[in-house]
C-alpha cells in the first residue's frame, strides 16, 4: 500500500518546509481553498474517515456540526496529547512531518470557519514541541499561515499549548479545560465541544493522525480514500506495536489487517509464546484470538476496542493478574478525581488486584470487580473511568482460573 | 535561584499571549523550566497579573505531574512503568536506580542532584523500558546500562 501518513518519514530533513513542498506539500491546501468549505466537508464525509484518537467518531460529521453552529469565533484544536500507554504514533508525525499536520489543520480551520487553531502537545514531547514550533514559523514566513492565505481571503493562525503531565487531558473536554487554565477535569457531554468548546465557543477537536489523512483526501478525493483497507472503517492506520514482540514500532497499514499479520509479518513474531494482546492500549479488553481483524468494527465485535491502535502483546510467561494490576495502578494514579465512582473504583480495584497478586484474593471479589466495571462504565463522566476496568474485566473473563489460583486458601 | 530569570520569562509570555487565565499554564511551565519548581513569589506574581486566586493556581500546579512547588534536583529522572515498559522489566531497572541513588521514587537526593519519578507512558514503547532525564531520552534500558548512565551524570 502506498503510504499516506508516513510517506515522508525517513526522508532527510523531512520536517523542513522546503522538503515538504518538494514532495507536493501544501497543494491540498491550495485545492481546498479553491473549494467551498461545505464541499471540503462533503469530501471528508465521503471518505468515511473516523477519528483515530480512540473514539472513532466520523470526522466529516464533527466538522459539519462545528460549522453549523452560529456562535463566533470558532476554533479547531489538534489533540497531540498522546498518552494512552502503548501509543507512540503521533510522535512520529510531529517529529518527522509537522507540515502535514499544519496543512491539515489549516484545511480543517477553513472547512469549519475558524481563524484560529491550537495544537496541544504533551509536555514530555520536548523535541516534538520544538519541531512543530519551527514548522509554524516556516509556514508563517511562506504565507501558509497568517492573513489572506494564498490570496484566498481566508486568514488563519496556530498557537501551541504544552501539556504538563496529565493523561486525562487527552480527553477532549479536559484538554479544553487545560487550555483555559484550569485543572484538566473532563466535563460531562453534551454539550460537545462542537457546540461549546474552548471558551464556550464551537470547537472541533481532532487527533493528529486523523488530521493527517485530510491532505490525501483533498488531493485524491473521498471516494478514493473510502476504498482503502476495510470498507467499514477505511483508510490507513498507524498501529503501535509494543510489549513482547521482537520488532516493536509504528506500522502504517491498511485498516483491517489481522493481529496475527501485524505481529508476525511486521513485528517479527512474539518474544515467547503468545498469551493475549490489548488492541487499543490499557483502556481496551484483552484479545486471545490472533485472527481478529484490526479495524474498529471487527475489534468491537470481538469484545474489545481498537482505540488509538496501541497493540500491546503479552506472552505466556506473564501473570495476567500482574498485567491487570499494572493497568489499575495507572488508572488509579491518573483518575482526575472528579467522579467518585472512578476515583474510588480505581483505588479499590487496585487494592483487590494487589491482594490477588500476593496470593491473598477473595473468591467473591472477582464478580465484584466485574460489577464495578459495569457501574463505572455506566456512570463515570469520561472515557477514562468508563474504560478503566476493561483490561481487568477481560482478564477475569478470559483467565479466571489464574485468578482462582490466587484465592487465599 | 535567580528571581529575575522566571520574571523575565513570565513577562515575555504575558506580553505575547495576554493577561488572561488561558495564559496560566504557559506561565507556570516557563517558571518550572527556569527554576525547577514554582516558588511562592511566582504564585503571588501570577495572582496579581492574571487575576486568578492563589488557591486556583495551587489547584493547577498540584494537578499536573510536571509542575511542583517542591525544589527538584538538577537531574529529574522520569522512568515509565506503564504496561509496555513493565512487560520489558522496568521494575528491575527502577530498583537499580533507587539503589544507586539511595532514594525512592518521588524523592530528591540530599545533595539536590537527582529527583526520581515514576511516570505513566512517555510514548517510548518501541524502546521499552525507557526513561527521560530532563529532556533527554534513554531507551532499551538494562540494569547495567542505567548504572552506567547514572555514574556518568554523577561525575
Amino acid at each position: 500500500m502506498e503510504k499516506i501518513l508516513t510517506k515522508n518519514v525517513g526522508k532527510p530533513n523531512s520536517q523542513d518546509i522546503e522538503v515538504y513542498l518538494g514532495g507536493g506539500g501544501y497543494k491540498a491546501l491550495e485545492k481546498a481553498l479553491g473549494m467551498k468549505p461545505k464541499d471540503v466537508i462533503a469530501e471528508v464525509k465521503k471518505s468515511k474517515l473516523v477519528g483515530r484518537g480512540g473514539a472513532a467518531f466520523p470526522t466529516g460529521l464533527k466538522w459539519e456540526f462545528t460549522r453549523r453552529e452560529s456562535a463566533e469565533p470558532k476554533f479547531i484544536a489538534c489533540n497531540a496529547d498522546e498518552g494512552e500507554p502503548g501509543t507512540f504514533k503521533d510522535r512520529v508525525i510531529l517529529l518527522n512531518d509537522p507540515h502535514l499536520l499544519l496543512e491539515a489543520l489549516i484545511i480543517g480551520g477553513y472547512a469549519i470557519g475558524a481563524s484560529k487553531g491550537f495544537i496541544y502537545i504533551r509536555g514530555e514531547y520536548y523535541r516534538e514541541i520544538e519541531t512543530v514550533e519551527k514548522a509554524v514559523e516556516q509556514a508563517r514566513t511562506k504565507g501558509y499561515l497568517g492573513d489572506n492565505i494564498l490570496g484566498s481571503g481566508f486568514s488563519f493562525d496556530v498557537q501551541l499549548y504544552k501539556g504538563a503531565g496529565a493523561y486525562v487531558c487527552g480527553e477532549e473536554t479536559a484538554l479544553l479545560e487545560s487550555m483555559e487554565g484550569n485543572r484538566g477535569c473532563p466535563d460531562c457531554r453534551p454539550p460537545f465541544p462542537a457546540e461549546s468548546g474552548f471558551l464556550g465557543k464551537p470547537t472541533a477537536v481532532n487527533n493528529v493522525e486523523t488530521l493527517c489523512n485530510i491532505p490525501a483526501i483533498m488531493i485524491n478525493g473521498g471516494e478514493w480514500y473510502s476504498r482503502i483497507g476495510s470498507p467499514d472503517s477505511p483508510g490507513p492506520k498507524l498501529y503501535c506495536l509494543s510489549g513482547h514482540v521482537n520488532k516493536p514500532g509504528v506500522y502504517e497499514l491498511p485498516m483491517g489487517i489481522t493481529l496475527r499479520e501485524l505481529i508476525e509479518n511486521h513485528g517479527e513474531g512474539v518474544k515467547g509464546e503468545f498469551k493475549a494482546a490489548l488492541p487499543g492500549g490499557v483502556s481496551s479488553c484483552l484479545l486471545a484470538n490472533l485472527d481478529v481483524k484490526l479495524d474498529y468494527k471487527s475489534v468491537a465485535r470481538a469484545g474489545s476496542m481498537l482505540g488509538s491502535g496501541a497493540v500491546i502483546v503479552i506472552n505466556e510467561d506473564t501473570s495476567i493478574i500482574d498485567v491487570a494490576k499494572n493497568t489499575m495502578e495507572f488508572f488509579a494514579r491518573e483518575s482526575c478525581g472528579k467522579c467518585s465512582v472512578c476515583r474510588e473504583g480505581t483505588r479499590r480495584a487496585r487494592e483487590i488486584l494487589t491482594r490477588f497478586a500476593n496470593g491473598g484474593g477473595k473468591a467473591k471479589e472477582l464478580d465484584l470487580m466485574l460489577e464495578l466495571g459495569e457501574v463505572m462504565y455506566d456512570t463515570a463522566c469520561c472515557g477514562l473511568g468508563q474504560a478503566a476496568m476493561n483490561t481487568t474485566a477481560s482478564a477475569i473473563r478470559l483467565f479466571r482460573e489464574e485468578f482462582e489460583q490466587k484465592v487465599r486458601k | 535561584m535567580n528571581v529575575s530569570v522566571w520574571k523575565t520569562k513570565v513577562d515575555e509570555v504575558l506580553k505575547r499571549s495576554g493577561k488572561s487565565k488561558e495564559t496560566l499554564l504557559p506561565c507556570l511551565e516557563v517558571i518550572q523550566e527556569a527554576c525547577g519548581y514554582i516558588p511562592q513569589e511566582a504564585i503571588t506574581y501570577l495572582r496579581e497579573n492574571l487575576d486568578v486566586p492563589s488557591i486556583d493556581i495551587y489547584g493547577v500546579i498540584t494537578f499536573y505531574g510536571m509542575l511542583t512547588t517542591k525544589e527538584q534536583g538538577k537531574y529529574v529522572i522520569r522512568i515509565c512503568d506503564s504496561l509496555p515498559c513493565y512487560l520489558n522489566k522496568s521494575d528491575g531497572v527502577l530498583g537499580v536506580i533507587e539503589k544507586e541513588l539511595g532514594i525512592e521514587a518521588g524523592e530528591t537526593s540530599a545533595d539536590r542532584q537527582f529527583t526520581l519519578e515514576v511516570v505513566p507512558c512517555l510514548g517510548l514503547c518501541d524502546k521499552a523500558p525507557a526513561m527521560m532525564i530532563n529532556d533527554k531520552i534513554y531507551g532499551n534500558l538494562t540494569e547495567q546500562s542505567v548504572k552506567k548512565i547514572i555514574a556518568e551524570l554523577n561525575c
